[in-house]
């Protein structure tokens, strides 16, 4: 393919195709959800859950092809249960690493026999890693729509006490809120985005669209709201911005959302800095002499 | 001290809102404290002091109903303490926040607000004129929009406090907000405390490690050593005599010219709380 002069010409070109209709609709979707959970993701510091997540989606996708279900089935059903488990093996968000690491590690190597196990291509493990968002079938188009609209509505649902949970963890205790249950609900949420943010993105690269895009409005806005309504925006602009390209470049997709994501959170950070390093020294300090206390 | 006339109106309307009898208080296999009775009227400013370790914070956990009594009674307003109690407004111990956390101070008051309902407001009006109001009485208005990750420690203390009389509480419970305030600021943020006690006629317990800051606003303290607790007028309190025979042991209460207070002979034990 090639770039024509007139761009409206180009895009008529680029949605000729059905295989680009259904990337562009799942695309869209995707990066809705994956920008607005990513909030809460960076919120509440988890991004190191939501990487493990997305790590052991893998070993479900993988065992999904393995037994020749949808990997989406087998992404949501290792994800959720994995969720679950770590939230169950730690109650306090603030120090689930190591049970975390735990889980993570176990589930990678499942997946690592259940490839091994598959004697089909590896063209699938290839795609679960990476995304495959050009590969969508209208089916799986609709997956995502209802998997997306289960998380809209889950969200609107649980917002403020899970925004308040995650800034102020112990009041929010004190106020009858329930923070095993709203860490379960929030693990779920990470767990359903992460199924269907793969197909777009693949688990390696996740990050892309559930981290990255929040982390940068995180820094420009102060009013959650608004921080989650750019989050969106940054990450759908993303995913339009590689499904193009990609469409006229012989280069995967995933690498074209990245590499956008990632110069536009370099970007912000470095023209737009919020964070000064001499009070992050006094905080850190701060909470080393509190943590003498008994 | 107003300790005569608080028991001459006790029958009136200032009576008891929080009572404990003989609560013994820990968790399964481990005792934490024993034998605190006492009972804290409206508009009482209470200290509880004591060493590390030796069960303050678990007094809140009490009171705020993340934690029961292993024997004895603890009541609120005559009733059993329950989570989610609207009329508590809590502040924690070592609350930080993170170094990221880009959110603006009206909406961490506002979220204290209204962040226990469940579903979608499309007006948060009267939610963010709450807040305000809770921001105007903490005298940090002027902070309302500035990110939390942008504050100084004793502004920081007032957000908190803010948040936590947001729901227009009749108990305040503060846990070590004097704790990483210089002197100044300290002194500031218990001239605060107090004029919202007086003000708002509500009853606060603080939780501190030092007496000596809070003393001239005292009305009583809860003091809590070696699994024992002794309540009271700090006067009739902190005095040789009452802990010595408290404890069982030689405990010496010293008062310097400016009626700083220093208590010797009980020991901190760390890991209990």
């Amino acid at each position: 393919m090639s770039y024509g002069a007139n761009v409206l010409i180009d895009l008529e070109q680029m949605f000729q195709y059905q295989f680009m209709q259904h990337a562009f609709e799942a695309g869209t979707l995707v990066a809705i959800v994956a920008g607005i959970v990513g909030y809460f993701v960076v919120l509440r510091r988890s991004s190191f859950a939501a990487h493990a997540l997305s790590h052991i989606g893998f070993a479900g996708a993988a065992g999904a092809v393995l037994l020749g279900i949808s990997p989406v089935l087998g992404l949501f059903a290792f994800t959720s249960v994995g969720g679950i488990g770590m939230t169950v093996l730690g109650p306090r968000a603030s120090n689930r690493d190591v049970q975390i690491g735990t889980v993570l590690a176990f589930m990678l190597g499942l997946g690592v026999l259940f490839i091994s196990l598959y004697t089909g291509y590896a063209t699938e493990a290839y795609s679960i890693l990476f995304g495959e968002i050009l590969g969508i079938s209208s089916i799986d188009v609709l997956v995502t729509a209802v998997a997306a609209l289960v998380i809209l509505c889950a969200v609107a649902f649980v917002y403020r006490p899970l925004l308040f949970a995650s800034l102020d963890e112990d009041v929010a205790e004190a106020k009858g809120l329930h923070m095993h249950v709203l860490g379960i609900v929030f693990m779920l949420l990470v767990a359903l985005a992460t199924s269907i943010a793969v197909q777009v993105v693949g688990v390696l690269l996740i990050f892309s669209l559930m981290v990255t895009p929040a982390a940068i409005a995180q820094r420009l806005a102060k009013r959650p709201w608004r921080a989650v309504i750019l989050s969106v925006v940054i990450s759908l602009i993303a995913t339009w911005f590689g499904l193009t390209v990609a469409f006229y470049e012989p280069y995967p997709v995933s690498f074209f959302i990245t590499t956008f994501v990632f110069i536009v959170y370099l970007l912000v950070r470095f023209f737009h800095p919020k964070i000064k390093p001499a009070k992050f020294l006094a905080s850190l300090q701060s909470i080393e002499e509190s943590g003498l206390d008994g | 001290m107003k300790s005569s006339h608080s028991i001459a109106v006790t029958a009136t309307d200032q009576s008891a809102i929080i009572t404990a009898e003989d609560v013994v208080a820990g968790y399964p296999g481990k005792i934490v404290w024993r034998g605190a009775t006492f009972d804290l009227s409206r508009g009482e400013l209470v200290a509880v002091i004591g060493p590390n370790g030796a069960g303050k914070t678990t007094l809140f956990r009490l009171l705020l109903g993340l934690q029961q009594p292993i024997s004895g009674t603890i009541k609120i307003f005559s009733e059993t303490p329950k989570r989610g109690n609207p009329s508590i407004g809590y502040v924690p111990q070592r609350h930080v926040i993170d170094n990221e956390t880009n959110v603006e101070c009206l909406e961490l008051v506002h979220l204290a607000y209204c962040g226990h309902q469940w579903g979608f407001h499309l007006s948060a009006k009267a939610g963010r004129k709450a807040a305000l109001v809770a921001l105007e009485a903490v005298g940090a208005a002027e902070l309302a929009p500035k990110p939390l990750n942008a504050l100084s420690g004793g502004e920081l203390q007032r957000i908190f406090l803010a948040e936590a009389l947001v729901s227009e509480p009749e108990i305040l419970l503060l846990d070590e907000p004097l704790s990483n305030l210089d002197i100044r600021r300290t002194q500031e943020l218990v001239q605060l405390i107090d004029r919202v006690v007086r003000s708002r006629n509500v009853t606060a317990l603080l939780v501190a490690h030092d007496i000596n800051p809070i003393l001239p606003y005292l009305d009583k303290v809860v003091y809590i050593a070696n699994g024992k607790v002794a309540t009271g007028v700090p006067r009739e309190v902190l005095t040789s005599e009452r802990l010595s025979a408290l404890y069982d042991t030689h405990v010496e209460v010293i008062r310097d010219s400016r009626g700083n207070v220093a208590i010797i002979g009980i020991e901190d034990h760390h890991g209990d709380e």
